[in-house]
């Protein structure tokens, strides 16, 4: 084999590129966290980690900021995955903030925007500096001006016109006291690139996002799992269904989509045909506005 | 055609390239199309397009909406900032920096260009090779975009006429050669984003364009190879420590490497401490390495127990960079403020990050006449410079020109952290073009 024979293909590069990041960070913050629910996005981040440093353990705890609507599956996964990897979880619960009235419950049951107040807290609290998340820029268009190394102020604000630039893979993690950085390892990936990897590295995910039978009901167009979000509501007709989730996250508004694909290449298949974007297939809060993930990005969401 | 290959076992190429235009060439609406006519654009995005559309009083889909993320921009109906955008064929997979072209051009031109393999200009038809697509590519040479491509757009509002894109295509192909294009690295493509004509499929009513259409050439266009020939660079991120049954007193040094290849027995220098051993293991999670080339994230072990920390440069003993604390540079500032003689910053280069000070400002680049001025008395925003820089600590230092991963750095305000320009190791600035 000579030298030029040595191809890297597409996803070797992101592998490569992501890791870099995990190590930029680890050189240059005191105290990074990795954004942690259990879903495809955070574990591929997860396993992306554990690449970045072995044979030594992952040099940063785990946060999961926890709506208290999440499907039992994904919580036990969650807490698997940290037992196996031998790390640290800390959970911001906004069950808590709405126990004791820090927060309202909304009148639509919905808790992903209720996530954002427990998110800054812990990152407060713990002193983060550096916070990993799994978002992607195709995900939707304010995502798609993100840049890997985002400053977030002191409120956990997201400035787009306050963004540096972001030259060659030398990023800027300088920041004041107070203020943090939110990193993206997996920007540049796609959802197709995600399951293509998830195929390559043989990564273990939560059994809902492959196609099993469950009882959901209709709301707003989307299948949804019954539990405690007020679901199902008087003329909501429960069902059973063949269904996967191709997103994981608050249940009053995540669902699942009707689906026969029970195995990672079947899934890989589907999302390839697929003629709508994961989000706007099973997320009711992306639906809200045109500005919707930019107005909760201003606020601090992830 | 599928926008999206389903064979999931495929082995794509990656090709990353930026886009450049000025205000109204119809950038956004290119991106949109090429989006849209690779069908990476879903349903419920479209609709949410057809929706706003309808909502704003157009008769057909703007295409721009897709791209313009940000509630001010659709306002303004302008693109403020860079934004990413993600396409594949069963040929390549794309990621494509789309950089606004108005005020703040030099500083997403740049930003797009910092890692781009080719940039796709625009010009308007009916108004040709204007100044700033002259600047744009000027920009774009400085940074060492290898490929360009001149996409004529609004072909459809000139009539489809082929000399008026034949006078365009010579203009810009000379103006590309005296920046140091070689003439197979520069490509002309006549166009209407709007209509669609040789964006993805070819059109009728250009019979006279033999050439690929725009997205045939992107398929097929030689990727720039990593600099695997080049010597080897190896700035180390972070040292891998852990002590184990299974990896006793385990030391490793994680990094990326730049340029060149590497393999186990090669010599090797760490710089800037000028320390020598050789390369005993290259490891990865997924066993270890015969070698390893530009591009791959791996772990070094090397054969003797030397003091190395992140920031060190790993190069081969018989070609490494030089070492130095002065040296010149070509500047492209993005600050607000001016950069003036005498400015104390920090300079970010590899993994490495020391105090250093602006010394002289040797010249400036005129963006209007394309030349160079001496002795200019500041450096404003989105200007380019050339400037004499001392630093704390001596860097291992390589042209820009030779090795683009480890001849760059940022220049970075030591008091707020703003990144304030990007830098290029070297003396050479931008040719005065033609």
């Amino acid at each position: 084999m000579t030298l030029t024979d040595i191809r890297l293909d597409a996803l070797d590069r992101l592998e490569s590129e992501a890791v870099h990041i995990f190590r930029e960070v680890a050189g240059e913050f005191d105290r990074p966290v990795i954004l942690f629910s259990g879903g495809k996005d955070s574990t591929v981040l997860l396993h992306l980690a554990v690449k970045a440093f072995w044979p030594a353990p992952v040099p940063f705890p785990l946060l999961h900021v926890d709506t208290g609507h999440n499907l039992d599956e994904v919580i036990e996964f969650r807490d698997r995955t940290v037992e196996r990897y031998g790390l640290r979880l800390h959970v911001a619960s906004v069950q808590d903030y709405i126990d004791d009235g820090r927060l309202a419950e909304r009148a639509d049951g919905t808790r992903n925007p209720l996530q954002t107040v427990p998110l800054l807290d812990a990152i407060t609290n713990n002193k983060f500096d550096a916070v990993f998340g799994g978002g992607r820029r195709d995900e939707e268009r304010a995502r798609a001006k993100e840049r890997i190394f985002s400053l977030r102020n002191a409120f956990g604000q997201w400035e787009p016109r306050r963004q540096r630039p972001e030259l060659w893979n030398l990023y800027n993690g300088r920041h004041k006291p107070g203020e943090h950085v939110r990193v993206f390892p997996l920007s540049n990936w796609t959802e197709l690139d995600v399951w293509r990897y998830i195929e390559r590295e043989r990564i273990d995910l939560p059994q809902i996002y492959y196609a099993h039978q469950r009882q959901v009901f209709k709301r707003d167009g989307m299948w949804l799992t019954p539990g405690p979000w007020f679901g199902p509501a008087d003329g909501e007709e429960l069902v059973t269904k063949t269904v996967r989730y191709r997103t994981v996250g608050d249940g009053s508004c995540t669902g699942a989509v009707e689906s026969d694909a029970a195995d990672i290449a079947a899934v890989i298949a589907e999302v390839s045909a697929s003629r709508l974007t994961e989000r706007g297939a099973t997320r009711a809060d992306d639906r809200l506005s045109e500005a919707a993930m930019e107005d909760r990005k201003r606020e601090g969401y992830f | 055609m599928s926008g999206l290959a389903s064979d999931s076992t495929t082995q794509r190429d990656l090709l990353r390239l930026a886009t450049a235009g000025s205000v109204d060439d119809g950038k956004s609406t290119l991106v949109g199309r090429l989006l849209y006519d690779t069908k990476s654009v879903l349903a419920d995005q479209l609709d949410a397009v057809h929706r706003a559309s309808v909502d704003k009083g157009l008769s057909t889909p703007d295409l721009s909406l897709l791209v313009d993320g940000l509630r001010s921009e659709r306002e303004q109906g302008i693109t403020i900032d860079v934004a990413y955008r993600y396409f594949a064929t069963p040929a390549r997979t794309f990621v494509l920096a789309d950089t606004p072209g108005h005020v703040q051009y030099t500083r997403n031109t740049v930003t797009g260009a910092s890692t781009a393999q080719l940039a796709i200009l625009l010009v308007d038809a009916r108004k040709g090779v204007v100044e700033q697509t002259r600047r744009h590519a000027a920009v774009l040479a400085l940074l060492g975009v290898p490929r360009l491509v001149l996409a004529v757009n609004k072909i459809d509002l000139v009539d489809y006429d082929e000399a008026a894109f034949a006078v365009i295509a010579k203009e810009f192909e000379a103006h590309a050669q005296a920046l140091g294009y070689s003439p197979d690295a520069v490509r002309t493509i006549p166009v209407s984003a709007l209509v669609g004509d040789n964006v993805v499929d070819r059109s009728a009513n250009t019979p006279w364009y033999s050439g690929p259409t725009l997205l045939e050439h992107l398929e097929t266009v030689p990727v720039e190879p990593d600099p695997h020939d080049a010597a080897f660079r190896f700035p180390v991120q972070y040292v891998v420590r852990t002590n184990t049954a299974e990896h006793p007193d385990y030391r490793g040094y994680a990094g990326q490497v730049a340029a060149g290849t590497i393999r186990p027995g090669d010599e090797v220098v760490v710089l800037p401490s000028g320390r020598t051993s050789t390369v005993s293991r290259i490891d990865t999670p997924d066993g270890e390495l015969s070698e390893a080339v530009a591009g791959q994230s791996v772990t070094l072990l090397l054969a003797d127990d030397i003091d190395i920390t992140r920031g060190d440069l790993i190069a081969p003993v018989a070609a490494a960079p030089a070492v130095s604390d002065e040296f010149d540079a070509t500047l492209a500032w993005l600050g607000d403020k001016p950069l003036r003689p005498g400015a104390r910053v920090l300079v970010k280069h590899g993994t490495r990050t020391v105090q250093a000070l602006i010394g002289e400002l040797a010249a400036r680049f005129d963006e209007q006449t394309l030349a160079t001025v001496d002795g200019p008395e500041s450096l404003e925003l989105n200007e380019i410079g050339r400037v004499r820089v001392r630093t704390a600590e001596p860097l291992p230092l390589d042209d820009y020109t030779a090795v683009r991963r480890t001849g760059a750095f940022l220049v970075i305000d030591a008091a707020d952290g703003t990144t304030l320009a990007a830098g290029l190791v070297g003396a050479s600035l931008v040719s005065s073009g033609p």
